[in-house]
């Protein structure tokens, strides 16, 4: 303020001297905090403006620019026009760099809108065409063994699919969990020279086609070792799609947990499998937790390696050492492709469930994975507050017995 | 820190270096030998994957010799087989993914880390993250029973228009007459692409996104202070700076593009010659090849299978590895304060 004033005085030295009055009362100059960022409404009404003024034009040309282009079609002359016209009710008002800035705005927020209408359009489409079968009960337990193609959606179920699912994807989870997680602790803690080769290999894997993880279990499990097409097969297949996945995000998720706790903990005197079992791992729990939902996640979505080591049955199947077994992404493919309504409806209504499965594990990873390496929840902290006075009871009745 | 104390007395003996490392207990000789053989398991699984491929391919290739690279038909059985149909279809699939891929994602990540609200980054990179999540038999029947539909309409128009352009091409299309077979236009790479595209957008952002999250604040509230708009400063710091993840983000998803197969094998129409017509009905990829055929292959159609594979690997794996060289070698990550 003073500044203000005093530039205002600068030029004239000698003009005449203004004497305030002390005890009158100041002018207010009170300022309210201007906004930096965020959307004015003037902004706004710009944007709107423009996007109807786009689709009112759109309308008119739509019969002669682009002859029955469809409903998509329409969409983007719209989406075209809305950019030029927004361009050009901005240009009338400012300036050339700060067009182009609030045109680039607009295009990377589309983007964005585009990718994530995508996404809803997926998730509601697939629960939309299955919503017929979906309000059959039946559809959760019964298999398709006795129900006919043609038959109507309260015979016949999925039961056998979404049972076959949970046991290779149980089967996968006890090959790659232990294994992939001990690989990444190798990776990071023990690991040698041979870390930087099995890093690299790992690295390689996460490359592989996963059609050709399933060539390879083809080839080797069933025409080699003669096995017939099982869940376990398709369990072993899936897992090798997993295990990179797994290993090299637990191989971040163990980076990031800070040296000086393993110095700290070496300090104390703990050995090495010590220091990994009660620091290292409990620090990076969260990560550990998201790294192995992300891979079943992805394992329960693979199809293509099951398609061709699980085979194909209608009916349920427990063992997976003998007999085809289905899976839930291996229903959907097979229901989809019958020209029967009612198996196309089975069909999306499969790939709902399996949606709907993926959706809860990628919840459930959010929820663990959110909080950072070490931080602990109310319950934990409580707990952990708890051993550490049982630790300090223990120490106090030793030096009693000691003294 | 060494301390150097006034000369010791003569009498003393020299001093020896101190045995630093402990000798390793039971438990951690224990603990290092089963990491090692956890991963040494991890590596014998991953590279037998690969060598066994090379091997049963080998029978195939050695009987083709390079006829294999420029055969575009494939049987097997009368030694007449070779991967130019197939491979330059999975190109153009993958190609198709990429374009459409890199703007949305490149797009999506700036907006995600420049531009939105700080509020809504965290949903929207769930979001993102979610797409990744989604099994791809859903994008595939999406694009069969849905997009197929709405698409229609813009193959037929891009090809009535920009016919001119050898890749927009349709045999069969009349354009002009409103009653044309739409049939000439389903099934195509483009359509396939088009799918594709959106299981390869969420892997590229999230790289992207990675990357320019780690833009210096000290550079961006510089370009900032000189005057610099938002976009100008995304144009001057940030996409120089993430240029490394923009690429190699890229590659990535170029890397998987190449590899999907279950979306392509439910839209494409499979056919065995090179086409690069790609709205036009009808395109081929080596996974969907290996889908449609394993079944009755015999011993020798398996070798031959193995070797489409091998080589759709050795694509895959180069692409890769020089995405991470490229993510690897970017500024990101180093700081840049000075």
């Amino acid at each position: 303020m003073t500044d203000l004033m005093d530039r205002q005085d600068a030029p004239e030295r000698s003009a005449p001297t203004v004497v305030i009055d002390r005890n009158a009362p100041r002018p207010l100059l009170t300022q309210s905090r201007r906004a930096l960022g965020g959307l004015r409404r003037d902004d706004l009404l710009t944007i709107g403006g423009a996007a109807v003024s786009a689709v009112c034009t759109a309308l008119l040309l739509f019969g002669r620019v682009a002859p029955a282009a469809g409903a998509f079609g329409f969409v983007l002359v719209a989406y075209g026009l809305f950019v030029i016209t927004y361009a050009l009710l901005v240009w009338l008002r400012d300036e050339r760099p700060a067009v182009v800035d609030k045109v680039m705005a607009v295009l990377l927020g589309s983007a964005a809108v585009v990718a994530f209408v995508a996404l809803f359009s997926v998730i509601f489409f697939t629960l939309w065409r299955g919503r017929a079968a979906l309000g059959y009960a039946n559809l959760y337990y019964r298999d398709m063994s006795e129900a006919l193609p043609t038959d109507p959606l309260s015979a016949g179920g999925i039961g056998h699919a979404i049972l076959g699912t949970l046991i290779m994807i149980s089967l996968a989870i006890v090959l790659t969990v232990p294994l992939g997680l001990t690989c990444a602790v190798f990776l990071n803690e023990t690991g040698s020279r041979a870390a930087g080769i099995v890093r690299t290999i790992v690295d390689a894997m996460t490359a592989l086609p996963s059609i050709l993880a399933g060539l390879f279990i083809f080839a080797t499990w069933i025409l080699i070792l003669g096995f017939e097409r099982s869940g376990l097969a398709a369990a072993i297949s899936i897992s090798i799609m997993m295990l990179p996945i797994i290993i090299r995000s637990a191989d971040v998720v163990l980076r990031l947990v800070p040296g000086n706790l393993r110095e700290a903990s070496a300090a104390l005197g703990a050995p090495q499998w010590r220091s990994v079992r009660h620091v290292v791992l409990p620090t990076a729990r969260s990560g550990l937790a998201t790294a192995v939902i992300l891979g079943v996640a992805r394992g329960l979505g693979e199809t293509a390696p099951i398609l061709l080591t699980a085979g194909f049955t209608a009916t349920y199947n427990t063992n997976p050492l003998n007999g085809p077994m289905v899976s839930l992404p291996l229903a959907t493919f097979d229901f989809v492709q019958s020209p029967q309504p009612a198996l196309i409806a089975r069909g999306f209504a499969t790939g709902a469930v399996l949606m709907v499965v993926v959706l809860i594990l990628f919840a459930i990873a959010r929820f663990i994975g959110g909080r950072p390496a070490g931080s602990v929840s109310k319950r934990q902290a409580r707990r952990l507050a708890a051993r550490s006075a049982r630790d300090v009871q223990r120490f106090d009745e030793r030096h009693m017995e000691a003294s | 820190m060494t301390m150097v104390y006034a000369a010791p007395a003569a009498d003393l003996p020299a001093p020896t270096p101190r045995q630093l490392a402990a000798p390793a207990g039971v438990g951690d000789k224990i603990f290092t030998r089963v990491t090692l053989l956890t991963g040494l398991i991890v590596l014998g699984v991953m590279a037998a994957v690969g060598l066994f491929l090379s091997i049963e391919a080998s029978q195939a290739l050695r009987s083709t010799g390079t006829s294999f690279l420029t055969t575009s038909e494939w049987f097997p059985d009368r030694n007449q087989f070779g991967i130019a149909a197939v491979l330059t279809g999975t190109v153009a699939i993958a190609v198709v993914a990429v374009g459409i891929a890199l703007p949305l994602s490149m797009g999506t990540a700036l907006f995600i880390t420049q531009v939105a609200p700080p509020k809504l980054r965290s949903t929207l990179v769930s979001l993102v993250d979610l797409m990744a999540a989604v099994p791809s038999v859903l994008y595939g029947l999406w694009g069969l029973f849905f997009f197929q539909g709405q698409v229609i309409g813009v193959s037929r128009w891009i090809s009535t228009w920009f016919s001119w352009i050898p890749i927009f091409r349709v045999t069969g299309a009349e354009p002009g007459s409103p009653l044309s077979n739409q049939t000439v236009f389903t099934a195509s790479a483009f359509i396939a692409g088009v799918v594709v595209s959106l299981m390869v957008m969420p892997i590229q952002c999230s790289i992207m996104r990675e990357v320019f999250s780690q833009v210096p604040i000290g550079e961006r509230e510089g370009a900032y202070a000189l005057g610099a708009t938002r976009w100008g400063m995304i144009r001057i710091v940030a996409l120089p700076f993430g240029r490394g993840g923009i690429i190699g983000g890229t590659m990535l998803g170029l890397g998987r593009a190449l590899g999907e197969t279950i979306a392509v094998l439910l839209i494409i129409s499979p056919r065995f010659d090179i086409n690069f017509h790609i709205l036009e009905a009808g395109g081929n990829s080596v996974s969907t090849l290996i889908a449609l055929r394993y079944k009755e292959a015999t011993g020798f159609g398996l070798s031959a299978l193995m070797a489409a594979g091998l080589a759709l690997f050795a694509l895959t794996l180069v692409v890769n590895f020089t995405a991470s060289a490229f993510v690897a070698r970017s500024r990101s990550g180093a700081s840049s304060e000075a």
